[in-house]
C-alpha cells in the first residue's frame, strides 16, 4: 500500500489523480481464519488492526452484514471525552482519548480529531454538584475536567444564552479540553485501510446466520450467508445487534436495542467553537467542519430496531437546542437518521469472555461506542488474543452482572453518553 | 410517534401518553431470597432483545394509569395487539388477520383528531 503524503498528493496531481489505489480489498472469504470478527465498524475493523499490529496475528476476517462503516459509527454525533466518574470508565475512555491523539499518524489516515473542547452545561444546584464531583474525580485520576462560570461558558461559546430569564439558566459548566470530534466515516476506512494492508480480510454484504460449536461447546466458526467460515477465535462486536448474534450461540447478554436519532442543518459559516452539551435538558451539539450544526438527540423508550425514532423525541432536543442558543431558532434541519445502540441496564459496556470458549464480546457500548472505538479496539484485541482482558477492561465483564459488581455510569453521567 | 391502543380505555392514544415497562410475562420468583446469584441475574437482567415479535409491557401513565401487555414487530415497530394483563400469553394474529387490522387502523391526522374537534 502506498503511503499518504504531501509527495504522494504532489505526484498525484502531476498525473491526473490516475494513481490512487483501492483503499481496501473485498476478496472472497477462505475456508478459515485464525480470528473472525463479526461487526466491521469502528470496533471490530479496529480490533482486527490491533491484532495484526501489536499481536502480530494477520489470518484475520471481519464479516460485516451491510457495508463497513454503515451502523453506528456512520450514525452518531462523533463526540469524544474521557470526563466518566468511576476509574473502570475512565480508564478505558482515557485509554482511547490517548490514542485519538495519535490516531491519524499511526494510521496514515486523517481522522479529523479535533480536540476542541467538551462543555457540560449546569442548569441547577444538583448539576453543578454532579459536575464538580466529576471534575474532583477526573482530575485526581490525571484526566483534565474544570469548572467555568456562566461568564467563562459565554466567553467560550458566545452564542450560549446565560441570560437569567432563559428558560434554561445556566449556573456554570463542566469543560474538558481534550475532548472534541473526529470524522466518523475516517475511522473506518482508516482503521479498514490499515487492516487491510497488514492482511486482514474485510467481507462485506455477508450475513452471519449461525454459530457453530463443538462437542465441548467451543466455537469452531460461523455461518455465513457465503458458507461456512472456521475459526477457533470469534469476537462479536455487533452493537445494536450484539444480542441477536450471541443469540445464535446461545448466550444470552443484558442488553435493551433502542433507536437513537441525531440530525443536521444546513451549513453555516463557522460559529460554534466546541461540542456542548446539556444532561438536564437532553441536548447536544457541535459544529461540522462543512458548517452543518450536528445534533443529538434522545433514545427511544422501547426496545426496537428500526433505525428510525419517534419525532417527538428530536423535537424535544430541538426545542432545548433553540432555547440555550436563540440564534439558531431559524436555522433548518437538513438531514434526521436513528441507529440502534445497544444499552446495558448499568449503561457501561461489556468485553470479555463468554460461557463459550473462543467466542469474545465487545457490546454495550450504548449510546457513547463511538468516543471509545481505538481505545476498545485495542482492548479487544488484547481479549481475543491473550484469551483474558487487559488489565485497563478487566472490570467490563459480563459476569459483573451475576456478581453485582456494576458499574453504575447511568447515575453518575446523568443521561447522554 | 406510535399509536398505541390501550385495553383498558378501549382508545388509541399516542405514544406520550404511555410508557414502556419492559419485557412481559416475567414472573418474580416465589422466593427470591433462595434462588442463586444466576437466578437472579436471569430474572433480574437478562431479557430477550427480540428482533422481531416481542411481548412486552406498557403502562398508560397518563391516562387510567394501568399496566398493559402488548406484542409488537421491533423491525417495524407495529404493534400487533394488545391485552390485559395478567393475561396469558396471547397468540398474535396471522398475517391476513394482521394486514386488516393494519388497514382499518390509519395514522392519527390532524383531520380525524383537531379537525373533528373543532
Amino acid at each position: 500500500m502506498r503511503k499518504y503524503s504531501v509527495f504522494a498528493i504532489a505526484r498525484e496531481a502531476m498525473r491526473a489523480h490516475k494513481g490512487w489505489e483501492a483503499q481496501w480489498t473485498s476478496p472472497e472469504p477462505r475456508g478459515a481464519y485464525d480470528v473472525i470478527i463479526v461487526g466491521a465498524g469502528g470496533h471490530g475493523l479496529g480490533a482486527a488492526y490491533y491484532l495484526a499490529k501489536e499481536h502480530g496475528i494477520t489470518n484475520i476476517a471481519v464479516i460485516e452484514k451491510g457495508w463497513l462503516g454503515g451502523g453506528n459509527t456512520g450514525r452518531n454525533t462523533t463526540i469524544i471525552r474521557s470526563n466518566y466518574l468511576y476509574e473502570e470508565s475512565m480508564d478505558i475512555y482515557e485509554h482511547s482519548l490517548k490514542l485519538w491523539e495519535g490516531l491519524s499518524q499511526d494510521l496514515n489516515y486523517n481522522v479529523m480529531y479535533s480536540p476542541r473542547g467538551v462543555m457540560m452545561l449546569s442548569h441547577n444546584i444538583h448539576d453543578q454538584q454532579v459536575f464538580k464531583r466529576h471534575i474532583n474525580a477526573n482530575r485526581l485520576y490525571g484526566i483534565d475536567n474544570e469548572w467555568m462560570t456562566p461568564e467563562q461558558a459565554k466567553a467560550f461559546v458566545p452564542v450560549l444564552d446565560i441570560s437569567k430569564t432563559a428558560r434554561y439558566p445556566i449556573n456554570g459548566a463542566a469543560l474538558q479540553r481534550r475532548g472534541g470530534t473526529a470524522r466518523h466515516d475516517a475511522v473506518a476506512w482508516g482503521f479498514a485501510r490499515a487492516a487491510a494492508d497488514r492482511g486482514v480480510h474485510i467481507i462485506q454484504n455477508c450475513e452471519v446466520t449461525g454459530i457453530r460449536r463443538g462437542p465441548g461447546g467451543e466455537v469452531q466458526g460461523v455461518e455465513t450467508s457465503k458458507g461456512f467460515i472456521g475459526a477457533k477465535k470469534v469476537g462479536v462486536s455487533a452493537a445494536g445487534h450484539s444480542s441477536v448474534v450471541m443469540e445464535m450461540a446461545g448466550v444470552r447478554v443484558p442488553l435493551h436495542s433502542n433507536p437513537l436519532q441525531a440530525l443536521v442543518s444546513e451549513p453555516l459559516k463557522p460559529i460554534f467553537p466546541c461540542v456542548v452539551m446539556s444532561n438536564t435538558v437532553h441536548a447536544y451539539i457541535s459544529q461540522s467542519d462543512k458548517g452543518e450544526l450536528v445534533i443529538g438527540a434522545g433514545t427511544d423508550q422501547y426496545n426496537s430496531y428500526s433505525q428510525t425514532g419517534g419525532l417527538q423525541i428530536i423535537t424535544h432536543t430541538l426545542d432545548a437546542i433553540c432555547e440555550l442558543f436563540p440564534i439558531f431558532r431559524r436555522v433548518k434541519m437538513m438531514r434526521q437518521w436513528g441507529g440502534i445502540t445497544d444499552n446495558t441496564p448499568d449503561r457501561s459496556p461489556i468485553q470479555g469472555i463468554t460461557p463459550v470458549p473462543g467466542l469474545f464480546l465487545n457490546c454495550g457500548w450504548g449510546t457513547g461506542g463511538f468516543k471509545a472505538t481505538p481505545g476498545s479496539a485495542n482492548l479487544f484485541a488484547h481479549l481475543i488474543a491473550k484469551g483474558e482482558p487487559h488489565k485497563l477492561a478487566s472490570g467490563l465483564t459480563l459476569d459483573r452482572f451475576r456478581t453485582g459488581r456494576l458499574i453504575d455510569e447511568a447515575a453518575a453521567a446523568a443521561v447522554a453518553h | 410517534m406510535l399509536l398505541i391502543h390501550c385495553p383498558y380505555c378501549e382508545e388509541d392514544r399516542s405514544e406520550l401518553e404511555f410508557r414502556w415497562a419492559g419485557e412481559a410475562h416475567i414472573a418474580r420468583p416465589e422466593n427470591i431470597a433462595a434462588i442463586s446469584d444466576e437466578e437472579f441475574a436471569e430474572f433480574f437482567f437478562l431479557r430477550n432483545n427480540e428482533k422481531g415479535l416481542t411481548y412486552e409491557r406498557w403502562r398508560h401513565i397518563h391516562g387510567c394509569g394501568r399496566f398493559f401487555n402488548a406484542a409488537r414487530d421491533t423491525i417495524s415497530d407495529r404493534f400487533l395487539m394488545t391485552y390485559k394483563a395478567g393475561l396469558p400469553k396471547q397468540p398474535v394474529p396471522v398475517a391476513e388477520e394482521f394486514a386488516a387490522i393494519a388497514e382499518e387502523k390509519s395514522v392519527e391526522t390532524w383531520e380525524q383528531t383537531e379537525g373533528d374537534a373543532r
